[in-house]
């Protein structure tokens, strides 16, 4: 897929909770083609200490006003700046960056997809797709608090939705993978992104059960198309790159300890 | 338009920016921002005798105006670059160098006979300075008879442009640049990485996997230019710079104190395309400023 270095303005900042923000923005031109799951690196200006851009998912791609929403959660200066950014403001994006998702093989499959805090960005646009191509898809979302939760109603237009909080304001008490959902069977596909010990525990109950499942990983990344060579993840085929052979990955490839 | 084009040793480049090894990938992975034909050269990643998987991630620790990293040298190994890159790549319009490393002297010598016998490859860039390696790399840069070993046994066998990539790890780079030259190095390059290192205070464990990793970006860029000054005072051989180069104002910095060409490294990070704007940037200069050829600027800092 042609990759593009472009100038979007910011439409909207919607502050969401404390810590995270969604960012919709525009381009002058039509958006190039952009597939649920991949990335953009997003250049952070006026410091210093923000030298590298930020890879940030895709969230959603809004085609017919031309939009594209960046779900920003703020760990750090670069996604402070970026939180703070107000309409009008211009931001440097290089995309669409990574793989997409392997879409299921038939329209009746059972599908999950496993979300956990900025671990739901990718799903939302992923859930769009597989509703708009006739799959149906459950989201599965785990958070810390019920104010952790994001996007609730937007998920709920492509799917049924679950949830957990750990400490039960919403949905079920736990974690996502806790889940009474979990003890019904079953599903066919299951896609997860967000922290490690989430992933691995869906990856681990994926495998368990001999599900499909594919797990999207957020490393460190110096250039994000491929030619640092600093996001590698161990896998069956060697160091690989997060950025341009991943984000996404079949869990039985991934070398980690589950 | 002036005379952009450089002469490095035994080859003309059509222009003095050259993409540097490890930044740029193989070219092809920036062919949607850029027209290769537009720069003067590019050195792909650093290619050893045999597969390597380089360290553990996290390799990688932004820091103030840069980067440490770790990466370590991985790469698929020569036989693998010979059969399954160099047929996609041959044919761009620009120089194209393989930056050749190892652990031992042999290691080196197989390696460029074997890219000696490429045809459309006009030079090699020998890392004696990789700091992300336990065995061979930096160390082979850091000690002058231990350069002097591998340039010569190198050069025996590489019969075309012989670039030597030096470390700035040193006492006296200028006393190394001399030896190298001595061995029959055409061209030297530098400054390869600082080392330094990060900690993370909240688990106060290193960022890098390795603990220590090579520092780049405009961090290192004065000690870059101090070096290159010193080196381009010391040898009669060409002399190519790079340390934090991000526009065409730091690259010509580094052509008036000495250097003949310069390599843009991580700022390909932060925009795929830079290489170009610094090639155009470097001709808006020598027309604004009355010159002609790049030629006319190279060493020409008044003091």
């Amino acid at each position: 897929m042609k990759k593009f270095i472009l100038d979007f303005t910011v439409v909207e900042n919607v502050r969401l909770n404390y810590q995270y923000v969604l960012l919709k923005l525009t381009h002058n031109k039509k958006l190039p083609p952009i597939l649920p799951g991949q990335f953009a690196q997003v250049r952070v200006d006026g410091s210093p200490e923000t030298f590298l851009r930020r890879p940030i998912s895709i969230n959603f791609v809004d085609s017919e006003r031309n939009e594209l929403w960046l779900l920003i959660q703020v760990v750090g200066a670069g996604t402070r700046w970026m939180s703070e950014l107000k309409p009008g403001k211009l931001l440097n994006l290089i995309l669409p960056l990574g793989n997409t998702f392997t879409v299921p093989d038939n329209k009746n499959a059972r599908i999950a997809l496993i979300g956990g805090g900025v671990g739901v960005a990718p799903m939302l646009m992923y859930g769009e797709w597989l509703h708009r191509n006739g799959f149906k898809c459950n989201f599965m979302i785990g958070a810390r608090s019920k104010i952790d939760l994001l996007q609730l109603n937007e998920f709920n237009k492509y799917g049924e939705v679950f949830t957990t909080t750990e400490d039960g304001t919403y949905g079920e008490k736990g974690f996502i993978t806790q889940h009474s959902r979990f003890n019904t069977p079953n599903f066919d596909y299951i896609y997860t992104c967000g922290p490690t010990p989430m992933m691995k525990a869906v990856a681990r109950y994926a495998q368990e059960n001999d599900i499909f499942c594919e797990a999207s990983l957020e490393n460190v990344m110096g250039c994000g198309i491929g030619t640092c060579l600093c996001c590698v993840t161990d896998t069956t085929e060697g160091n690989l790159t997060v950025c341009a052979e991943g984000p996404i990955f079949n869990v039985t490839k991934l070398k980690w300890q589950i | 338009m002036a005379d952009l084009t450089t002469k490095l040793g035994t080859i003309q480049l059509k222009n003095p920016v050259i993409t540097a090894s490890g930044t740029f990938g193989y070219g092809t992975e920036h062919l949607d921002f850029m027209d290769l034909s537009r720069i003067g050269g590019i050195i792909v990643k650093g290619t050893t005798l045999r597969e390597r998987q380089g360290n553990p991630y996290p390799r990688m620790a932004e820091t103030p105006s840069g980067m440490l990293n770790a990466v370590g040298l991985q790469n698929k190994g020569v036989d693998y670059f010979v059969k399954h890159i160099y047929p996609n790549i041959k044919d761009y319009d620009t120089s194209i160098f393989v930056n050749v490393s190892g652990s031992t002297v042999e290691e080196y010598v197989k390696v460029a006979e074997i890219i000696n016998d490429l045809e459309q490859i006009p030079g090699i860039e020998l890392n004696i300075s990789c700091p992300n390696v336990k065995e061979g790399g930096m160390a082979f840069g850091v000690s002058c008879p231990l350069a002097t070993e591998v340039v010569k046994a190198v050069r025996k066998v590489y019969k075309k442009e012989l670039m030597v990539k030096l470390s700035p790890n040193v006492t006296d780079i200028a006393e190394i640049a001399r030896a190298i030259e001595g061995e029959g190095a055409d061209s030297l390059s530098l400054i390869n990485t600082l080392l330094g290192m990060a900690v993370d205070v909240k688990s106060r464990k290193p960022v890098l996997s390795t603990i220590t990793g090579g520092l780049s970006g405009p961090a290192v860029n004065p000690v870059a230019l101090r070096m290159v000054w010193q080196v381009a005072n010391a040898v009669k051989i060409p002399v190519v710079g790079l340390g934090g180069i991000m526009n065409a104002t730091d690259a010509v910095e580094f052509l008036l104190v000495g250097a003949s060409a310069v390599q843009v490294g991580t700022a390909n990070f932060i925009d795929p395309a830079i290489s170009v704007k610094i090639v155009e940037g470097i001709d808006k200069y020598l027309n604004d400023n009355g010159f002609n050829s790049v030629s006319e600027i190279v060493g020409g800092m008044i003091v």
